[in-house]
């Protein structure tokens, strides 16, 4: 008997419970679905409200957005979109979002070898020439030329950033190198050897990797490209030349001489900012963020205050001797979506963004590298970044990466075939890379 | 507390319905079945079958995602591009090595796991269990990254407490071999999945009749002899469910490959293929051709499966 009444008070006390239950679920249902619908919207209601997609810092740019937000008085409100923190995995992002005519992204900050592909398929609303007059006024060359595409300016230039070469100066002072004149690269191998210490590159198989050969056979006098063409299968590839293969040479050299470190073939840029901060740290060719990463390793108490104290800095390696080095571009530029509702405001948010005194707060908090000449000869930046002046004049001698709407193969296949540095041949890589890129965009061949 | 006892009765016969007619009772009963697995099965349809179907016609363009223009009809020459490739091939044996590498040593120690799962003293098997299964709880991109942390040269510490084993150094770079890295991506797998094999095994363990056990004791078989002669043949249809379900998962891999090597190395699965040519290229019509090879391989392997699961099936009940 008690057995009965308890199985029907527990069905009925089931049954409530799942009364109540299936409420809790038709909330929880309506509050997801309101959330997910509110989400496909977009913007959060505000008036005007303008939506950057950023690629991850410091915090940098949720700052200049605040501050232009400000000064705007009301015009619009800028709200920030984080995209992840590859390059390729941000170009993934944005380009399957355009491809489905997004219209939430008003504007997005573009790593330059891709604008070229951006602006090809219509993803990226025209820059009005007096916007465009105003944000080349006084910028670096090489800004200008990563935020053209087809002669024409399809971006706003933001910051730029250039690879120095970074040197211990106890070291280089021991292999007796006098760093104030231009090094080639056999010479900071050779001075490796000599001081068993090692030399910092990214021969991981990523995009550092294509940067540091475009550094190369620019450098040599070639190009990943010879003759560019609108016909993927009219492009031609300086992957062949004398310059190509003094390329394989230099690669092999770094790999294969003892100073590149254990694991070269995984190296990325983080990696080799930790060899140098180590004891067997010599040279070094990287971006400008080590400098304030190894200073904030200073002040967490994980870096010993001397080391930083013993990097000195000077202009990207040679190839040859006689010929000056063309240092590595990148930087971030501004792209306005061709779906904005209101591409007016983006750029008027835009040039706001890439003003000289926030190009400068940049610079000075986040380590990145403004594209406009006036923030270099500004005090404070100077204080925080004694190496400003040698990135400016690297910055105007830098040569960007091939400019193409097929930048994502060609980089790909350049680190399928250029993978891992030590396996390099001159005059066989080059040919077999240019192969490569020649089938996969002729669709003969997977990669 | 008496005993009672029913009454004799008389053996009802089974009667057979009359053929070709379906009566009042099942008609109903069809469809009630199709009322409560009617919206299941559509909203399979929807977001199974339309991508499937979606994906075999998109295999068939010349599709660029940037350039929906220039789209042309290809027919089969994406499959063609794909089955002459040596890149395909090797993606193929990479992911077949690793399926079998992984499935092989996660079916020994899963069922090790159900074992100790199932025999663990009552006052500890909650923990035993709740801790046996935290990998699987472990999100693959976070143990991806996790081993991938353990095993770096800067970061790690598996050089410094290795380093006694011999070819293991300070200075051993496992990313920097393909071999090598395969070991540190089937190691990763191998911990993050066989919690759930064990799962799987631990339900066809509580399967197995408590009685034959107990006969087999009696007639004097050793632990060994009940373990291979009692156990494993009654939950052979748990063991093939749980291995058919972890070769299909296997097959698949794609998250520890992208953390780790990012397909350097020659590490590429046919999953990374397809996403390189799908999401990295947006050669939509390539990478469908590669999505649905690689359907059609799952496809392979579960129709393999259940051909042998029938054959266990009739083995099981001594139909042969």
């Amino acid at each position: 008997m008690t057995v009965s009444t308890n199985g029907r008070g527990r069905s009925t006390g089931g049954a409530a419970t799942r009364g109540r239950r299936r409420q809790l679920g038709g909330v929880a249902a309506a509050a997801v679905l309101a959330s997910t619908l509110a989400a496909c919207g977009g913007d959060s209601g505000s008036p005007n409200a303008l939506t950057w997609y950023i690629n991850p810092d410091s915090g940098g740019q949720a700052e200049i957005a605040r501050r232009c937000s400000e000064a705007s008085g009301g015009a619009y409100t800028i709200e920030t979109a984080q995209l992840p923190r590859e390059a390729s995995a941000q170009r993934e992002q944005l380009i399957r979002r355009l491809a489905a005519n997004d219209a939430s992204i008003d504007l997005m900050s573009l790593d330059p070898p891709f604008i070229p592909e951006f602006a090809e398929a219509g993803f990226l609303a025209p820059v009005p020439e007096d916007v465009a007059e105003r944000v080349t006024e006084d910028v670096v060359q090489s800004a200008v030329e990563g935020a053209t595409w087809d002669g024409e300016l399809v971006t706003v230039p933001f910051w730029a950033n250039t690879q120095l070469l970074w040197y211990r100066e106890s070291v280089a002072e021991a292999a007796g190198l006098d760093m104030s004149q231009p090094v080639t690269w056999d010479q900071i191998v050779e001075a490796a050897q000599q001081t068993n210490t090692l030399i910092g590159a990214q021969g991981a198989r990523a995009e550092s990797l294509t940067v540091w050969l475009n550094a190369l056979i620019e450098s040599a006098g070639g190009s990943i490209i010879s003759e560019n063409a609108e016909d993927p299968e009219d492009i031609e590839f300086g992957l062949e030349s004398d310059a190509a293969v003094r390329t394989a040479e230099v690669m092999r050299s770094v790999a294969d001489s003892g100073v590149a470190g254990p694991a070269f073939s995984t190296e990325n840029e983080d990696a080799s900012a930790t060899e140098f901060e180590g004891p067997d740290g010599g040279f070094m060719v990287n971006w400008p963020f080590v400098y304030g990463r190894a200073l904030s390793a200073v002040e967490a108490g994980t870096l010993e205050p001397s080391v930083p104290e013993d990097y000195g800095w000077a202009i990207y390696p040679r190839v040859n001797p006689d010929d000056p080095a063309a240092p590595p571009y990148g930087g971030i530029n501004l792209g306005v979506g061709a779906f904005s509702e209101a591409p007016e405001l983006a750029y008027q948010a835009a040039e706001c963004i890439v003003s000289d005194e926030n190009q400068a707060y940049y610079f000075t908090t986040n380590g990145n590298p403004a594209s406009s000449i006036p923030v270099y000869d500004d005090p404070e930046v100077l204080e925080v970044f004694p190496m400003a002046p040698e990135i400016r004049e690297s910055l105007e001698m830098a040569a960007p990466r091939p400019q193409t709407v097929y930048y994502n193969e060609v980089s790909a296949a350049i680190q399928r075939t250029y993978h891992p540095p030590g396996s390099v041949t001159p005059g066989v890589t080059g040919p077999t890379a240019a192969e490569l890129i020649r089938a996969v965009l002729a669709g003969e061949q997977l990669l | 507390m008496t005993q009672t006892t029913l009454p004799p009765r008389e053996k009802t016969q089974p009667v057979s319905a009359p053929h070709g007619t379906i009566s009042d009772r099942s008609r109903s009963e069809r469809r009630l079945g199709w009322l409560l697995a009617g919206p299941a099965f559509f909203v399979m349809l929807a977001v199974t079958a339309y991508p499937i179907l979606q994906a075999v016609y998109e295999s068939l363009f010349s599709y660029r995602l940037t350039d929906p223009a220039n789209r042309s009809f290809t027919g089969l020459s994406n499959y063609w591009v794909i089955l002459t490739d040596p890149l395909w091939w090797q993606a193929l044996g990479v992911t077949l090595f690793i399926t079998l590498v992984t499935v092989a040593v996660e079916l020994v120690l899963g069922f090790g796991l159900a074992m100790v799962m199932a025999k663990a003293l009552s006052s500890i098997r909650p923990v035993v269990r709740a801790s046996i299964l935290i990998p699987y709880a472990v999100i693959t991109v976070v143990s991806a990254l996790a081993w991938q942390f353990a095993f770096d040269i800067n970061t790690g510490f598996v050089n410094s407490w290795f380093a006694w084993l011999p070819g293991v150094g300070t200075d051993t770079d496992w990313f920097g071999g393909t071999w090598t890295s395969l070991l540190v991506i089937c190691l990763a797998e191998i911990w993050k999945t066989t919690p759930f094999i064990s799962l799987l095994l631990l339900a066809g363990l509580a399967q197995v009749p408590e009685v034959l056990q107990e006969a087999a004791k009696v007639d004097g078989a050793t632990w060994w002899q009940r373990l291979w002669r009692v156990t494993i043949p009654n939950m052979k249809a748990a063991i093939m469910v749980a291995l058919l379900f972890r070769t299909l998962d296997a097959f698949r891999i794609f998250d520890t490959i992208f953390i780790m090597t990012a397909g350097a190395n020659s590490t590429e699965s046919v999953s990374f293929l397809a996403y390189r040519q799908t999401i990295a290229r947006l050669e939509i019509g390539l990478g469908s051709a590669v999505s649905v090879l690689l359907f059609l391989c799952v496809v392979l392997i579960a129709v393999g499966f259940i051909k042998i699961f029938k054959v266990d099936l009739s083995q099981a009940r001594g139909e042969r």
